[in-house]
């Protein structure tokens, strides 16, 4: 099992001292190599749950197993570790680095797991995903297709155990949505790497054989319910 | 890809910030080294160790301008002494060496200090345990001269060379006839030796204008000494018995060697000094000389070491001390400006930190990051000021020395220069800690969500 949560429960303060539930979770796995998708209402707390999972984070309760571990017994620093090693994670909004160029934003994804950076891998994962005449451009340089493929590549060098993709080709145009499925659903393939993608697109979830719902969480509180 | 790396990126992307505070340290720090460079070159130049006599006698005076112009050649002589004090000092059992000089000329060519002095001179070392090496012959010749390094490197001057004296020192005085010559040349000394040309005193003496008329010469004579004046016929029995011994001498009525070629003893009486270098045999001698100068002479007798000891305490230790404190005042001021620097720029980078937090960077690890960015700049900035305070002595060396005559080492170095890195890396540390704490602090999913 490369995914697994029992019994999550995130809330927020409220200004006036209560606490908002956002999340409750009672189960939910995912196998290795496993893909699926999660869809549901915007602010329902998806982007939470992805947090949650990559130990960015932290859950009320519960528990949280990636890859065997169960983050929330770790500190903060173990996590972080943790994270930089076994989990990639694809954001809405690429988060590339604008100083670096498409290979720097690669290598600063191999620069805090305690491993050496390797170039030559970088620079062979930015040619599968078809940048490799875009290395030394800066995000401005880069298209929003090539922006993305880069962050993907960059989520992708530390060969994780899970790879989370929060809303991938939701900035991008049509043809660059279905490029950027068909590299995620493919490197996650050959690599044996599990894929939770988030989306509030039904063409990006319809993709997908397994398609998870996060439920209005204001009332009742959010359950993942297999479909 | 380290974290300096990383570091180096962001203090690259905030260029114009970066680089104006960086420069802003540079200046700090340059014109500390300066200051420190400056005072060091002041320090080894009037350091006891340039001179290896325990006393400098001279007219009385300041004594500081004594000892400036006897051994740095940077001050106006106070006045002249009699030849005569010389034998009796050179006499006086308490003294080990007695070494007269005559100053007040320069090279024609150069403006090089002219130091009519013995063969004596050459014989002592001019620092203990630092004999001079002379390429050359001995200096024995009336129309002898030896020549420092600088003035040979500068001038162009090597043994046989001839040269002239131009009176007084200043540029509208005129120039002697009278022709030395380079029998010598001494290996430098890194002292004051090296940018002065040495001429036989007795040659000194025989250059039209350098020994007093006759009648002049015993007034003044009798007049140090303390002796009464003598009447018109007492003068001029006085006259007739020097110039029967020593012949007609008179340079101030037309006679001149350059013209008539030939070179014969001055009467002593006609010869002055313009200081006197003295090695006693005790330092209770030369306790006991100076008081002796005090009480009866119309001179004074100076331990080198204490006017520039007072100079160097009294005058330029707090000018040092007060260049250093407002030096440091803007190398703080722009350590300020690097903290501005990076923490205005802290709030437009939570989502850059929270990117890198979200790749697995633990928050000492962007606490770092941030605090190498203040380093950078510290220490970048640091070494620019280094490079460009050398660069500035390097390049003003020259120019001061020819406005002081003082010699400037271009590549001098203080080892007080050691200290200012340390210090520079602690206040980069000081001034990353609050934006590195910020850095620390950034909730990462919040920082993504604003994004």
């Amino acid at each position: 099992m490369s995914l697994e949560l029992r019994d999550v429960v995130k809330t927020y303060r409220e200004p006036g001292g209560g606490r908002l539930p956002v999340l409750k979770i009672a189960s939910f796995s995912l196998a290795a190599g496993e893909q699926a998708v999660l869809v549901g209402s915007s602010g329902g707390g998806k982007t939470t749950l992805l947090n949650i999972i990559a130990g960015i984070t932290a859950a009320d309760s519960g528990e949280v197993l990636v890859d065997r571990t169960d983050l929330t017994k770790l500190p903060e620093a173990a996590r972080d570790r943790f994270r930089a090693e076994r989990i990639g994670y694809v954001f809405q909004t690429f988060n590339l680095l604008q100083a670096f160029t498409a290979l720097e934003n690669v290598l600063l994804g191999m620069s805090f797991g305690g491993r050496h950076a390797d170039r030559s891998a970088a620079i062979e994962l930015l040619k599968r995903v078809g940048l490799g005449h875009r290395l030394h451009h800066k995000p401005a340089q880069l298209s929003v297709g090539e922006q993305q493929r880069t962050s993907v590549a960059r989520a992708l060098v530390n060969t994780p155990k899970l790879l989370l993709a929060d809303e991938p080709t939701a900035n991008v145009d049509a043809a660059n949505q279905q490029t950027i499925l068909d590299l995620l659903r493919t490197s996650c393939r050959e690599n044996g790497v599990s894929l939770l993608l988030v989306t509030h697109a039904p063409e990006v979830a319809n993709q997908f054989d397994r398609v998870e719902k996060l439920a209005d969480f204001n009332n009742p509180v959010p359950q993942i319910a297999a479909r | 890809m380290n974290l300096a790396t990383i570091a180096w990126k962001s203090v690259r992307q905030r260029g114009l910030a970066s680089s104006l505070t960086g420069v802003s340290v540079a200046l700090g720090i340059m014109l500390m080294v300066m200051v420190l460079v400056i005072y060091g070159i002041l320090q080894n130049t009037f350091n006891q160790r340039s001179i290896n006599y325990s006393l400098i006698v001279g007219a009385k005076g300041d004594p500081l301008q004594l000892v400036l112009s006897t051994v740095y050649h940077v001050s106006p002589p106070i006045e002249n002494l009699p030849y005569r004090l010389y034998l009796d000092l050179k006499k006086d059992p308490r003294v080990e060496v007695a070494i007269p000089l005559a100053m007040g000329d320069v090279t024609e060519e150069g403006n090089f200090a002219i130091v009519g002095t013995l063969p004596e001179f050459f014989e002592r070392d001019y620092a203990p345990k630092r004999p001079f090496l002379v390429k050359g012959t001995a200096f024995h010749q009336p129309f002898d001269a030896f020549i420092g390094s600088r003035v040979a490197s500068e001038n162009g001057w090597n043994l046989g060379t001839k040269l002239k004296l131009r009176h007084g020192g200043a540029a509208g005085d005129h120039v002697h006839d009278e022709e030395f010559t380079v029998v010598g040349v001494i290996a430098p000394t890194g002292t004051p030796h090296d940018k002065t040309v040495y001429v036989n005193l007795e040659g000194f003496y025989q250059i039209s204008g350098h020994d007093k008329p006759l009648d002049e010469a015993i007034k003044r004579e009798r007049e140090f000494y303390g002796e009464p004046p003598l009447d018109a016929d007492g003068l001029a029995a006085e006259m007739k018995k020097i110039q029967a011994k020593y012949g007609v001498h008179d340079h101030a009525h037309g006679h001149d060697h350059a013209h008539h070629g030939h070179a014969h003893e001055t009467p002593p009486v006609q010869k002055e000094v313009t200081s006197i270098l003295i090695a006693c045999k005790s330092d209770t001698a030369g306790l006991m000389l100076q008081g002796e100068m005090k009480k009866g002479y119309k001179a004074q007798a100076v331990n080198p070491i204490f006017p520039m000891q007072k100079l160097m305490n009294d005058i330029l230790g707090p000018v040092k001390q007060l260049l250093l404190a407002m030096t440091g005042m803007i190398v703080l001021v722009s350590g300020i400006g690097i903290f501005v620097s990076i923490y205005s720029s802290m709030s437009a980078r939570g989502r850059e930190i929270a990117i890198m937090r979200a790749l697995g960077a633990q928050r000492s690890t962007v606490f770092t990051i941030i605090l190498v960015e203040s380093i950078i700049l510290c220490l970048g900035g640091g070494l620019l000021g280094l490079l460009l305070g050398h660069g500035m002595v390097f390049v003003a060396a020259p120019i001061v020395e020819v406005q002081t005559g003082l010699i400037v080492n271009p590549l001098a170095f203080e080892l007080a220069e050691l200290v200012l890195f340390p210090a520079l890396l602690l206040m980069s540390i000081l001034v990353g800690f609050l934006p590195g704490m910020t850095a620390y602090k950034t909730d990462v999913a919040e920082a993504l969500s604003n994004s």
